[in-house]
């Protein structure tokens, strides 16, 4: 056990981010660790981070460069939108993301995913990876828990999802990469933007699905040992 | 205890030159194009693959883009430096046109921008981590070039990028021929293809043929080429050499 532990690493999320377009909108999903070296700095951060009213970003990579990334874009959108006079585009905002993440990509670690809905477009989604390359896509993956998603994500994405099914699909998908990415855990929270709005939830580490050889938590062995005895069978 | 730097690896910039800029390694790659001359002007060929170091991340990357109305522009290496090429010749083209002057870029006016381009960012140790090839037609002459990140820049008869260097010109160094028919274009383009689809780490079985002439430019849409491995000797190794690896 390494007693020194490097608790002045630089902060990195990790991470498992997803975004995923279905028929009316999006969904942007994300753990919830920021790790520290070893340490678990976070435990229950929050990823999706707002841009504007309709758009929303996934962080990964380094915490304090995907923040300071999001607070100058949020900045350019906002006067942006005062001279635009109406809501800005996803297009737009996943530019503005570019021209940073490029321009400054020997400095900058971070991948992000810009998510939204605008009336011109709809539901989009565009992948920001390091280098600053802009792609857009029905669907994304990213962060170091992604690695374990791309063969799920082959087999289980279907275009013209209803917004449930593409909520449960991230919510799943994120629980599987909690299970294997140490870098990943926590709680699983979705933001989903469609025409009427934005609705965030939460999904709690204890209430997701078990995976292979996990356990149901239990509150201590106690409960275990004392528990009651099965019934004689009674032929 | 220590504070060590974030991302960058032991030959990055050494602490006071950290404001200046250069790119040191792609992230998102593409990888080999082929073109050629034919009949009636380029064929150029690339998958839509977007490597992430070992991991084919993106399936679904154009590759080649048309360029003004003479000029179309294929590349491989990072996706991001291709994207800002495109913007840079985005804005020649609209200063071009803005002229209205009757006059219009051609391909070789295009490759040679680009090779200036190339060569003062390779000068500034800064390069656009991409191999660029330009074709296009204007006035019935046909015109094929490629440059590198470094700026080593020139024109042929047929040229490939990446792997395609190795596998694919020996190929078209056997079997091209001036005055090819559209159907052998694509049919030589498509069994370099085929050999880079096995030999090559990087592509993937989703590949687009684009086509410029006089007329202009078009671009197939996505498709995959059939490949073999019925031998017997792929089936049964070890039928010659019974206990070989």
């Amino acid at each position: 056990m390494d007693l020194n532990m490097n608790v002045n690493a630089p902060h990195s999320m990790g991470t498992t981010i997803i975004g995923v377009t279905y028929n009316g909108g999006v969904v942007l999903g994300a753990d919830s660790r920021t790790s520290t070296g070893m340490y678990v700095a976070n435990r229950a951060s929050e990823k999706i981070t707002q841009l504007t009213d309709n758009v929303y970003v996934c962080r990964s990579g380094s915490a304090a460069d995907s923040q300071l990334v999001s607070d100058y874009v949020r900045y350019f959108l906002h006067q942006h939108t005062i001279q635009l006079g109406q809501p800005a585009t996803v297009k737009v905002a996943a530019n503005l993301i570019r021209l940073l993440s490029y321009n400054n990509k020997n400095m900058l670690q971070t991948g992000l995913i810009v998510g939204g809905w605008d009336k011109y477009e709809g539901g989009k989604i565009y992948g920001i990876p390091l280098g600053g390359t802009l792609v857009e896509q029905p669907f994304t993956i990213g962060g170091s828990g992604s690695s374990y998603l791309y063969g799920f994500f082959d087999q289980a994405w279907k275009e013209g999802m209803t917004k449930d099914e593409a909520e449960q699909l991230v919510v799943k998908a994120v629980s599987l990469a909690i299970a294997r990415d140490g870098a990943s855990g926590g709680v699983v929270r979705t933001v989903i933007i469609n025409s009427e709005g934005v609705t965030r939830n939460f999904y709690p580490g204890d209430k997701l699905q078990l995976w292979h050889d996990e356990l149901e938590p239990q509150n201590s062995l106690l409960d275990i040992l004392n528990a009651p005895s099965p019934e004689p069978m009674n032929i | 205890m220590n504070f060590m730097a974030s991302k960058q690896p032991e030959n990055f910039l050494l602490g006071p030159e950290s404001d200046s800029q250069r790119t040191l390694y792609p992230y998102v790659t593409g990888t080999s194009v082929v073109a050629l001359k034919y009949k009636d002007g380029i064929l150029m060929a690339a998958d839509m693959g977007g490597s992430y170091g070992s991991t084919l991340r993106y399936k679904n990357v154009e590759r080649m883009k048309p360029i003004g109305k003479h000029s179309l522009l294929g590349a491989s290496g990072e996706i991001s430096d291709f994207q800002e090429i495109l913007r840079y010749l985005d804005d020649l083209i609209l200063y071009d046109n803005m002229w209205d002057d009757g006059n219009s870029l051609g391909p070789k006016e295009v490759h040679n921008y680009l090779t200036r381009l190339m060569y003062n960012r390779r000068n500034k140790f800064n390069p656009l981590w991409n191999s660029l090839v330009l074709g296009g037609v204007k006035k019935g002459e046909k015109y094929l070039g490629t440059v590198s990140m470094i700026g080593v820049n020139f024109e042929d008869n047929h040229v490939a990028t990446g792997f395609g260097n190795h596998l694919a010109r020996p190929i078209l160094r056997q079997e091209w021929h001036e005055n090819l028919s559209f159907e052998d274009g694509v049919k030589l383009l498509e069994k370099c293809m085929r050999v880079l689809l096995y030999r090559d780490r990087s592509a993937i079985n989703k590949l687009q043929i684009a086509k410029i002439t006089e007329e202009g430019v078009t671009i197939s849409q996505p498709y995959s080429l059939k490949t073999y491995w019925e031998f017997s000797a792929f089936a049964n190794p070890a039928q010659g050499a019974v206990g070989t690896w």
